[in-house]
């Protein structure tokens, strides 16, 4: 049985080139940045931020040069995440796009699409929300019931979608709606939509045309997520991405390029950093134990993402790869605030005190929801069972 | 995968699942020395794929022969096949042919140290050796001690030293050697390993049959899950199971990536102008080999219900070896001690940039 594979990489030179320009760039543009707020990861967004990463080349760097991008190996793209993950640099506002958004229109989207949805992209300049879940569809997403109904020139949308990320500051989304009911196959009659909620001066679309946004605060009082409300919402057929009630194999090819990214193991980082500057004011056997056993995991989970990263790149599907290292990476992520709490004995608090109290009070909270996002454990366990043969 | 790598996997895998048998296994648990396995195995070329051609080898990688012990480990193969390879890789290092037949590896401990002495034209050796695999059935002992600061690499035939038997959990030799001014029939000088080599590579040999023993044992637990039956239908049809087992996988991969890791390094830093940290990812592959052995060795167990505790299934044969071998040379926590300090050595800020030295 030999049901995955994680074979040795070798990054080509150019990646390391990068990566020494990448760390350049933060210490003139991220330097200043607390580790509060290094801590919020790739959820930490700043529009400035992006426009000065879009004017190095470095969003939508894969992409062609045509639709404003570099067209750089994927390895590369990997290293500037890595980098920007590491230093906790505010990449939120274009996170998106960048990793799937733009991908999914290259892939399936028209001429007229990629002209227009593209190059703002790479200039730091257009924003991408995600609008798939909804109140009674979570893991399972086949259940969607927002409708997209045919009428003259193009859809009405009538529904509602849940945890949007961004939804009342991103220009665009990207949708998954209904646009035919099929008894036999829930997988049929879903379709991808390229939804404007800007215009490009960043002049809100929304109301107007009968989209809503309500904001909802997560437990820790921040307000990321939202509430998006269709109300006869009219779309242009010009906004249908790919083919017309294939958008199921559309989103799960899309999904494949959000499981295995460095995003999936990195997240909780900044508390690795602040332990091991804690452990040297304080050391102890057990703090080294505890923090070798962490690198340790470190170590592994990158070798395994670099892997998944070179299987993207020889354009294999590492389905079960990227649940492998999703399901690992949220487990880690997830049990380092408890482990800091085993070797220091410090509170965590909300904003004031050291840093590491700070980032452990926000880590311990943040950190439930990494094995929410992008699939939960259940799901991604689901799948790898199904790679062994189990179902 | 390399050519020679594809080649030296389909090998060994070829050969031990045809010629391990469970009653080769049962065998070997009472001292018998399985002879045709052995043969087989030296025949076909795969106890000294590290060897350079100086010293008559074909000088495969630490990535090429990484897939020999992980073969190794996933049949539970009952013979010193990871310990000969490094023990021919160290009498290369020290410019020494080896000799063919199973070798075993043996230095003193971290406080006592095999001293070695020369006498006119001969070299000895002395000191105690514990839990040295396979030290009363190999034919020679390949020991290592300091020399002038530098690694000496010595063979010693058997008859030549005391041997007191021992076995870990899976009865697989563990022996005390005595070396009681022992006669060193050859020896060299290893430029470039460390003083504790053997404690650092074996440590490596177990993570990488670790691997390949939890490969085994997820294998194993699938088949089972499909086979039995329980409420109408096979348990591997209830969710509760498969989220178990998807975790067992889980860690088989980690394991794997984090040798595979392990061993580009050591391939790095005997390629490279530059100097490789390869020991930070050796003992980063000790530390997580070590957690995983004991994790997907319950899920297994839970997995085989009663019919694993037998000794009538083969599930033991890979939990018992995956048990000793997560202690041997030097325990996860250890190895993650070790870590740890060198960790807050490099310090915070510089950790990223010492990960990602070795791309």
């Amino acid at each position: 049985m030999q049901t995955f594979s994680f074979d040795p990489v070798e990054m080509p030179p150019a990646a390391a080139t990068l990566r020494e320009e990448a760390r350049e760039f933060l210490k003139e543009h991220n330097a200043s940045r607390k580790p509060l707020d290094r801590a919020q990861s790739w959820s930490g967004a700043d529009p400035e931020f992006s426009r000065k990463m879009g004017a190095q080349g470095w969003i939508g760097m894969v992409w062609p040069k045509k639709y404003g991008g570099q067209e750089r190996t994927s390895f590369e793209r990997y290293v500037m995440l890595e980098e920007m993950l590491v230093a906790g640099a505010p990449v939120g506002a274009h996170w998106i796009a960048d990793r799937q958004s733009g991908p999914l229109l290259l892939n399936f989207g028209t001429e007229e699409q990629r002209q227009k949805y593209l190059p703002p992209v790479t200039r730091g300049e257009m924003f991408y929300c995600i609008g798939m879940s909804e109140p009674d569809s979570g893991s399972d997403l086949a259940s969607v019931r927002t409708k997209a109904t045919k009428v003259d020139g193009g859809y009405l949308i009538n529904g509602r979608k849940i945890w949007t990320s961004n939804a009342d500051k991103a220009h665009t989304m990207i949708a998954l709606f209904r646009t035919r009911t099929n008894e036999q196959n829930r997988h049929d009659g879903l379709s991808q939509f390229v939804v404007d909620l800007r215009d490009s001066n960043g002049n809100d679309l929304k109301e107007k045309n009968g989209i809503f946004v309500r904001p909802i605060s997560s437990m820790l009082g921040e307000k990321h997520f939202n509430e998006v409300t269709f109300e006869d919402a009219f779309l242009p057929d010009t906004a249908l991405v790919g083919s017309e009630h294939n958008g199921w194999s559309q989103v799960m090819a899309e999904l494949a390029f959000e499981r295995s990214g460095p995003e999936r193991y990195l997240s909780s980082i900044q508390l690795v950093i602040q332990m091991i500057k804690a452990l040297k004011d304080s050391p102890s056997p057990q703090g080294y134990t505890a923090i070798g056993r962490l690198v340790a995991h470190l170590v592994t989970l990158r070798q395994m993402s670099v892997s998944v990263a070179g299987k993207l790149n020889a354009g294999e599907d590492p389905a079960l790869e990227g649940s492998i290292v999703k399901d690992l990476g949220a487990i880690f992520e997830q049990e380092i605030p408890t482990i800091a709490q085993q070797i220091f004995s410090v509170e965590p608090t909300l904003g004031d005190g050291s840093d590491l109290e700070q980032v452990l009070g926000f880590l311990i909270q943040n950190s439930v929801s990494y094995s929410l996002r992008g699939g939960t454990r259940e799901i991604l366990r689901g799948i790898i069972a199904r790679g062994l043969g189990l179902r | 995968m390399s050519d020679i790598r594809k080649m030296l996997a389909e090998t060994v895998n070829r050969l031990l699942a045809d010629i391990v048998t469970t009653e080769m296994l049962v065998d070997a648990e009472q001292g018998i020395w399985p002879k045709e396995l052995w043969q087989a195995v030296e025949e076909n070329g795969l106890t000294m794929p590290l060897v350079s051609s100086d010293n008559g080898g074909v000088g495969c990688t630490w990535l090429d022969a990484m897939v020999v012990m992980h073969g190794a480990g996933h049949y539970s193969a009952p013979i010193p096949l990871a310990e000969t390879i490094l023990a021919t890789w160290l009498l290369d290092q020290a410019g020494i042919q080896p000799p063919m037949g199973p070798l075993s590896i043996a230095s003193g401990s971290e406080s006592q140290a095999l001293q070695f002495h020369q006498e006119s034209d001969t070299w000895h050796v002395s000191g105690v050796a514990k839990r040295v695999p396979w030290g009363g059935q190999v034919e020679q002992i390949v020991v290592t001690g300091m020399s002038e600061g530098k690694l000496r690499v010595g063979l010693v035939k058997q008859g030549n030293f005391g041997v007191e038997n021992s076995q870990n959990m899976a009865r697989e030799p563990r022996d005390t050697l005595t070396f009681d001014n022992a006669l060193v029939s050859m020896t060299g000088i290893a430029n470039g390993l460390p003083e504790n080599a053997v404690s650092v590579y074996g440590s490596l040999l177990r993570s990488i049959q670790i691997g390949g023993a939890l490969e085994r044992t997820l294998s194993e637990s699938v088949l089972y899950a499909n086979d039995r039956t329980q409420f109408g239908k096979p348990i591997g049809k209830f969710q509760a199971v498969q989220q178990n087992l998807a975790q067992l996988a889980d860690e088989v991969a980690a394991v794997g990536a984090a040798s595979t890791a392990a061993c580009a390094a050591i391939d790095l830093a005997f390629s490279s102008k530059e100097e490789v940290d390869s020991l930070f990812r050796i003992a980063a592959a000790k530390a997580r080999a070590s957690e995983a052995a004991g994790k997907a060795s319950s899920i297994a167990h839970q997995a085989h219900g009663a019919f694993g505790f037998t000794y009538e299934h083969i599930l033991h044969f890979s939990t018992r070896r995956l048990w000793s071998w997560r202690a041997e040379y030097g325990s996860g926590d250890f190895w993650a001690e070790m870590l740890g300090r060198r960790v807050v050595e490099i310090g915070a800020d510089q950790l990223w940039v010492h990960l990602t030295a070795t791309d």
